[in-house]
């Protein structure tokens, strides 16, 4: 029967064939959502440990810190400060929306993908602009003056990556020809300069012998 | 995709490519294959920021693309590739135990970039072990060189597709995306290098490498560059390999629990002698003849022909079917099954009696849940007094226990009406294990879990941040004066820095993490178990 009011919660079917014998208590019925944290009815088991084990926890924590530091992992371009400081020049740059930090085979990406390439210090890549065609003979001077210089200063700051903070929109000449001044003007010792601001794990590459 | 997939694969994506890459690696995810423009739109981040972030994915395999019939360039993510991520781990451990820290670093270098020209690869492998080596040695690139063949011809690397080799003259426009492809016979073929070279310490002549560098890069000017060798033959990590691997060894160590040493050591001799030619969806490897695995049996087992053949014939009539007899040539042909999953005929080895998985159950809802489990594993389907009287369990408490399983889908019921009006009071009521869904929810709950486990990292990580910073600041300091020649009680002053509460705070931090970290891992395992049974199941036809 329907059973509306008598009889406590009579069902379709024999309840007995579930198992539901006359006169046990149901559980009660749930008003609410499961609890987010239940209570641990019984502890978990021990982990297994090991050498293996070991081994791969290792691993991974250097995994995860080693990929960190790649240029894959891709950290939002330093927002513009509002007012333009002379330590900027100096400083070792920050990561720059425009450009990306590694070097892509283009031939296997699509061409809609396609972005400039920040040069690092050491190992030059011909940064691809997609818009502004310079001329090459004029690059290629620029280029070999470069190297020489480079060829230089190479076996004293190789620690030490220096990158040129980056203006957006700032053309290809402009840019090398900055990079030139900043070798040929400075008298100070780049290494030496610090103000302050990277205290941290960073600070490590500034750390070797004195340089002439 | 779930729920619980799809926030694991955020979490991997951010901790390991950082946010940028996770916004784009999640619209893909929950929204679909999309053009660019419209995932600029969606994501609210920046053009070129989108155009780093999909150049990345697309380095590591995580995301592909395709060109639609109209010149739009469509990018679909590969999400169960990217839950591969926790798995790395294993990956390099297993190269390590099979070849040594060559492979190793070869595979971390691989897995580290997604992929890797053969040159390339060899050159920062061997500039990595020579930071490890002593003062004045260095490893020469021939070694590093023969553990690549090795790795590729054992199949643990393949080559990635290539891009077409079309001439394309001045008039036709180049397609907007190269299309890649390779042949499966040219997957395993390593081009013919003489990489001639030693591995460099960081600090050495740079200038040599400097002229290196220039000419691994490819140039616009063009004139004095030189391209590598294999240029355009780029190497990645073939996951299936290792999987397939991973389940050899699961079956071995099955084998040895559930018989002794020396049967295992066949049934890993067999698979060893068939790695490459298994196919990696097949069912079973090729028949191999029982003169064959004599011949092939490691140097140590001196066991005669007879007790060999006694050992297939006795591992061939295992209710488990581990190794099944296709034939009588050669002294006996024998194959190994190498799907999880049902087999022919009565008992099937489930994914719940792999040693992983056993302790899942009784550790959740008691071994008397357990009992009852396995017991409605073999016997299908039970009433619940049957249950009762074969689990030995009084009434309440086998009820008590059943509805909880069932209310957490581990356990169903099955109806069987006596007559055609389904009455009720005239139908059989049966407990059955449907053991696909249980896995599919099993799974679900791990990749819940190892969610639920990176954030509480993160979480730890985040919370003892200041800590953690000023830690690394006193290490830093430390190093420094170290390398700078201070006294002792200069150090000693340093080290003070960092009291003892804060001492003890970094301590118990570590322990947390290592303990999360175990765990994240312990849970992959299961995961891999899970996933591969039930991928075999689906693939049977």
């Amino acid at each position: 029967g329907r059973g509306r009011g008598r009889g406590r919660g009579q069902m379709t079917f024999n309840v007995e064939a579930v198992g539901i014998g006359k006169g046990d208590a149901l559980p009660p019925p749930t008003l609410q959502p499961s609890p987010l944290f239940p209570a641990l009815e019984r502890r978990a088991a021990p982990l297994p440990g090991g050498e293996e084990g070991e081994y791969m926890l290792a691993l991974k924590q250097e995994l995860r810190r080693a990929m960190r530091g790649l240029p894959y992992f891709v950290k939002p371009g330093a927002p513009r400060r509002d007012i333009e400081r002379y330590s900027d020049k100096y400083q070792l740059s920050s990561p720059v929306d425009s450009a990306i930090d590694w070097n892509p085979d283009w031939r296997r990406l699509p061409r809609e993908l396609k972005i400039r390439v920040r040069r690092l210090r050491k190992g030059k890549t011909a940064p691809l602009v997609p818009k502004q065609h310079v001329a090459l003979d004029k690059e290629e001077t620029i280029k070999k003056l470069e190297s020489l210089e480079k060829k230089e200063e190479e076996v004293t700051s190789e620690e030490e990556e220096e990158k040129e903070e980056e203006e957006e929109g700032k053309e290809e000449e402009e840019e090398e020809y900055d990079e030139e001044e900043h070798e040929e003007e400075t008298d100070y010792i780049l290494s030496y300069f610090d103000n302050g601001e990277s205290f941290g794990p960073d600070s490590d590459d500034n750390g070797d012998e004195a340089v002439y | 995709m779930t729920q619980a997939e799809l926030r694991l694969c955020s979490l991997l994506l951010q901790e390991h490519f950082g946010e940028i890459v996770e916004k784009v690696g999640n619209s893909l995810l929950r929204t679909g294959p999309r053009p660019l423009r419209l995932l600029v739109g969606d994501t609210g981040l920046l053009p070129d920021q989108v155009k780093k972030a999909l150049c990345v994915l697309i380095q590591h395999n995580l995301v592909r693309y395709e060109v639609q019939p109209r010149g739009s360039v469509e990018y679909v993510a590969r999400s169960e590739r990217i839950l591969r991520i926790l798995r790395y781990p294993r990956y390099i451990y297993t190269a390590k135990t099979l070849y040594g820290d060559p492979g190793e670093l070869l595979v971390e270098e691989l897995l580290l970039h997604g992929h890797l020209s053969m040159s390339c690869a060899v050159a920062r492998v061997a500039d990595r072990l020579t930071e490890t080596m002593e003062d004045g040695k260095t490893m020469d690139y021939s070694e590093v060189s023969s553990t690549f063949v090795r790795l590729a011809d054992t199949h643990f690397i393949q080559r990635c597709p290539m891009v077409p080799e079309s001439s394309r003259s001045a008039n036709a426009s180049p397609p907007p995306a190269p299309a890649l492809a390779i042949a499966e016979k040219d997957m395993y073929i390593v081009p013919r290098l003489s990489l001639v070279g030693k591995g460099k310490r960081r600090h050495s002549c740079d200038e040599e490498e400097e002229a290196e560098h220039k000419a691994k890069r490819q140039k616009q000017e063009g004139g004095t560059s030189e391209t590598p060798p294999d240029d355009g033959i780029y190497w990645q990590v073939n996951l299936e390999r290792f999987h397939q691997h991973f389940r050899d060894q699961a079956l071995v160590s099955a084998v040895a629990s559930r018989m002794d040493q020396t049967s295992s050591e066949v049934v890993r001799t067999m698979l060893r002698m068939s790695e490459v030619t298994t196919a990696s969806g097949a069912s079973h490897t090729q028949p191999l003849s029982s003169n064959e695995i004599f011949r092939s049996l490691p140097a140590g087992y001196n066991i005669g022909k007879q007790v060999l053949d006694q050992y297939l014939a006795l591992l061939a009539d295992d209710p488990l079917e581990f190794v099944g007899k296709s034939g009588d040539s050669g002294g006996g042909t024998y194959t190994v099954k190498v799907t999880w999953g049902p087999g022919a005929s009565r008992a099937p080895p489930s994914p719940f009696q792999h040693p992983s998985l056993i302790p899942l159950l009784p550790h959740r809802f008691g071994s008397r849940c357990a009992r009852i489990f396995r017991l409605l594993l073999r016997k299908k389907h039970l009433e619940q007094k049957q249950v009762e009287d074969f689990a030995m369990i009084p009434a309440k408490e086998a009820k008590d226990m059943l509805y909880r399983m069932l209310s957490e889908n581990l356990v169903s019921l099955q109806e069987i009406p006596k007559t055609p009006d389904h009455a009720p009071s005239r139908t059989f009521y049966l407990y059955t294990v449907n053991v696909m869904a249980a896995a599919r929810m099993l799974l679900h709950r791990c990749y819940k879990s190892v969610a639920n486990l990176m954030e509480r990292r993160q979480h730890e990580m985040r919370e003892n941040k200041r800590l953690l910073e000023k830690s690394q600041r006193v290490e830093a300091i430390l190093a420094s004066m170290q390398a700078t020649g201070a006294e002792a009680a200069q150090l000693h002053e340093v080290e003070e820095m960092i009291t003892g509460p804060e001492r003890q705070q970094l301590e118990t931090l570590k322990r947390n993490v290592n303990k999360i970290d175990a765990s994240e891992n312990q849970v992959d395992e299961t995961i891999f178990v899970l996933e591969s049974f039930i991928e075999s199941t689906m693939k049977r036809p």
